[in-house]
């Protein structure tokens, strides 16, 4: 799936006013599943709403599949499929009418009725849009982006205000999507969201892509891991941190309750249980955590994502 | 993450041809228009009314003859300023705030055949008002005189003058102020643009700027031909055409999608 950018963003700047959004941002995204991961206001719409031709770039270049979204719109519109973050629709519509009418724009359109059935759009009836739920309009708006059978599709905060149950069944259908072999540009600022989903995470803060790569490198490059037990309370933590590589910490944090930090890999954990039957010690409930995006965000930022 | 999808979603894009793709939205438009309440009101309800109303009750005087000969000229104007102006500007205002218009614009529809479709579904929508009001017309008594070709030019040249101007509203005001502007102006035109009354019940200065409003240069227009069987009207088709010129090309520079 490693082949040509489906997107190229080369120091794009946009400013609206005074006020820059996008500030030199470079990106590029291959087939698969692209997040761009970034808090609010970090310029994650204002990225993908150039790529989909709806802003004009102050400066830097972008191409999507290959195409100016701006000056060849007509040929990257029908290839494409887009997910506003919100509304789209007309009030006045009911859900299938309006994705029938998406479906009726485009040549080679999915079956709609199989759509709304994947979707659980069914259960919507009769009922106009704006009597909607929210989690049933954002499914309305993401069958609209995916109706069309677009090589890219765009999602802008897919899953943003929808119950665990919805969220799933987003993610379940980006999964198929991607395995069929459709692109995705998604932004989120949900950790979990990009870890699940992406091939690849952009991070994305103050209009500029601060580290990119796949979840798992993100995760491992420089970043330390975490080694949590349980035990007797008052272990001598100073005889522990002498069995310890040097560059490992050791801490008990509440009575009780013991964390390792450090460069996690088999050999520490066999040092802590060796040390541990040493001293007689029982170590209950221990466990190894994986770096998370969260974390290399807040390292990378200073920032907590959901502020 | 498995490796094999179900093919469902396998890309194959494509855009539909576009009349195919401009006639589903001029349905679409069409539809949502019919299923209003509110446009309902102001396009088919009020115009129905005040022909019914004023031609069998004694309330304005309309000058010699039957009042429907006088009536029936302006509440066609009545029609497709309703239409055209305010119904359209409304839905398209209310349009571009919850983001209709800005999701079309990423779909295959080019911005200029949503546009066509608008324009073909007001007409359409007009198309149904004629016929409506015509009948209606008829049972009270109407007799129209005067070239065919005349009002349909008067007609076409009102519905573009009238749809410049809506769309330059909804494209640069917000929703809500569209809602009220057009709503307001519906009323004040209705009352000061010869549509019930006659504009020489109006001051002689007053009567001169109101002359030059395109309600007044339709009804004006449609009067002289249908009711005195005058030919051309040349000088309120110029009137509109100067309307629609300016009208669509103002619009068309400072109408904002989203």
């Amino acid at each position: 799936m490693r082949s040509e950018p489906v997107v190229q963003v080369q120091a794009l700047v946009k400013r609206y006013g005074t006020k820059t959004a996008v500030d030199g941002l470079d990106l590029v995204a291959r087939a698969g599943v692209t997040a761009v991961l970034g808090p609010n206001g970090a310029g994650k719409t204002t990225t993908v709403e150039t790529c989909e031709g709806y802003r004009k770039p102050d400066s830097g270049t972008v191409r999507v599949l290959g195409l100016d979204p701006v000056r060849q719109s007509a040929a990257l519109r029908p290839r494409i499929g887009v997910m506003l973050q919100s509304g789209g629709v007309y009030s006045g519509s009911r859900a299938d009418e309006m994705l029938r009418h998406v479906a009726r724009l485009h040549a080679h359109p999915l079956d709609v009725d199989a759509l709304i059935e994947r979707l659980g759009l069914g259960s919507c009836g009769r009922t106009t849009y704006r009597r909607l739920s929210g989690g049933q309009q954002q499914r309305l708006a993401l069958a609209m982006a995916v109706v069309g059978r677009p090589e890219l599709v765009f999602l802008d905060e897919p899953t943003a205000g929808l119950d665990p149950q919805a969220r799933h069944a987003t993610w379940d259908l980006v999964r198929d999507l991607r395995a069929d072999g459709v692109s995705v540009i998604l932004t989120t600022h949900y950790m979990d969201e990009a870890e699940q989903l992406a091939d690849d995470v952009a991070i994305i803060d103050a209009g500029r892509v601060i580290a990119h790569g796949s979840p798992e490198e993100l995760c491992r490059g420089g970043a330390e891991n975490t080694l949590r037990f349980t035990g007797r309370p008052g272990l001598d933590v100073g005889s522990l941190l002498k069995a310890l590589p040097a560059d490992c910490s050791a801490a008990e944090l509440t009575p009780g309750s013991y964390r390792v930090v450090g460069k996690v890999d088999p050999q520490l954990l066999a040092t802590v249980t060796s040390w541990c039957a040493q001293h007689g010690v029982m170590p209950e409930r221990i466990s190894v955590e994986r770096h998370t995006l969260e974390d290399v965000f807040l390292e990378l930022t200073g920032k907590e994502l959901r502020s | 993450m498995t490796a094999t999808g179900t093919g469902m979603y396998t890309p194959r894009p494509g855009a539909a041809p576009l009349p195919r793709m401009i006639a589903a939205q001029a349905a679409l438009e069409t539809k949502m228009l019919l299923r209003n309440g509110e446009q309902l009101l102001l396009t088919v309800v009020i115009p129905t009314l005040l022909l019914v109303l004023f031609s069998t009750v004694d309330i304005v005087d309309t000058g010699a003859g039957e009042a429907v000969d006088f009536l029936a000229p302006g509440i066609l104007a009545l029609a497709v300023m309703s239409t055209a102006f305010t119904g359209q500007a409304i839905a398209t205002g209310f349009e571009r705030r919850y983001g209709v218009l800005k999701r079309l614009a990423s779909s295959p529809l080019p911005r200029w055949g949503l546009m066509t479709a608008k324009t073909l579904s007001v007409l359409v929508t007009e198309i149904l008002q004629v016929i409506l009001l015509t009948v209606i017309a008829f049972a009270l008594g109407w007799s129209p005189q005067g070239n065919p070709v005349a009002v349909l030019l008067l007609l076409v040249l009102g519905t573009a003058a009238f749809s410049g101007l809506g769309l330059l509203m909804a494209g640069t005001l917000k929703a809500e102020a569209t809602l009220a502007a057009a709503n307001l102006v519906f009323l004040l035109l209705l009352v000061g643009g010869g549509v019930i009354v006659p504009l020489d019940k109006f001051p002689a200065g007053a009567q001169d700027v109101l002359g030059l409003l395109p309600i007044a240069a339709l009804s004006d227009g449609l009067r002289d031909v249908l009711q005195h069987g005058a030919g051309m009207p040349w000088g309120d088709l110029g009137i509109l055409a100067v309307w629609a010129v300016v009208g669509l090309a103002a619009a068309g520079k400072f109408f904002r999608w989203e």
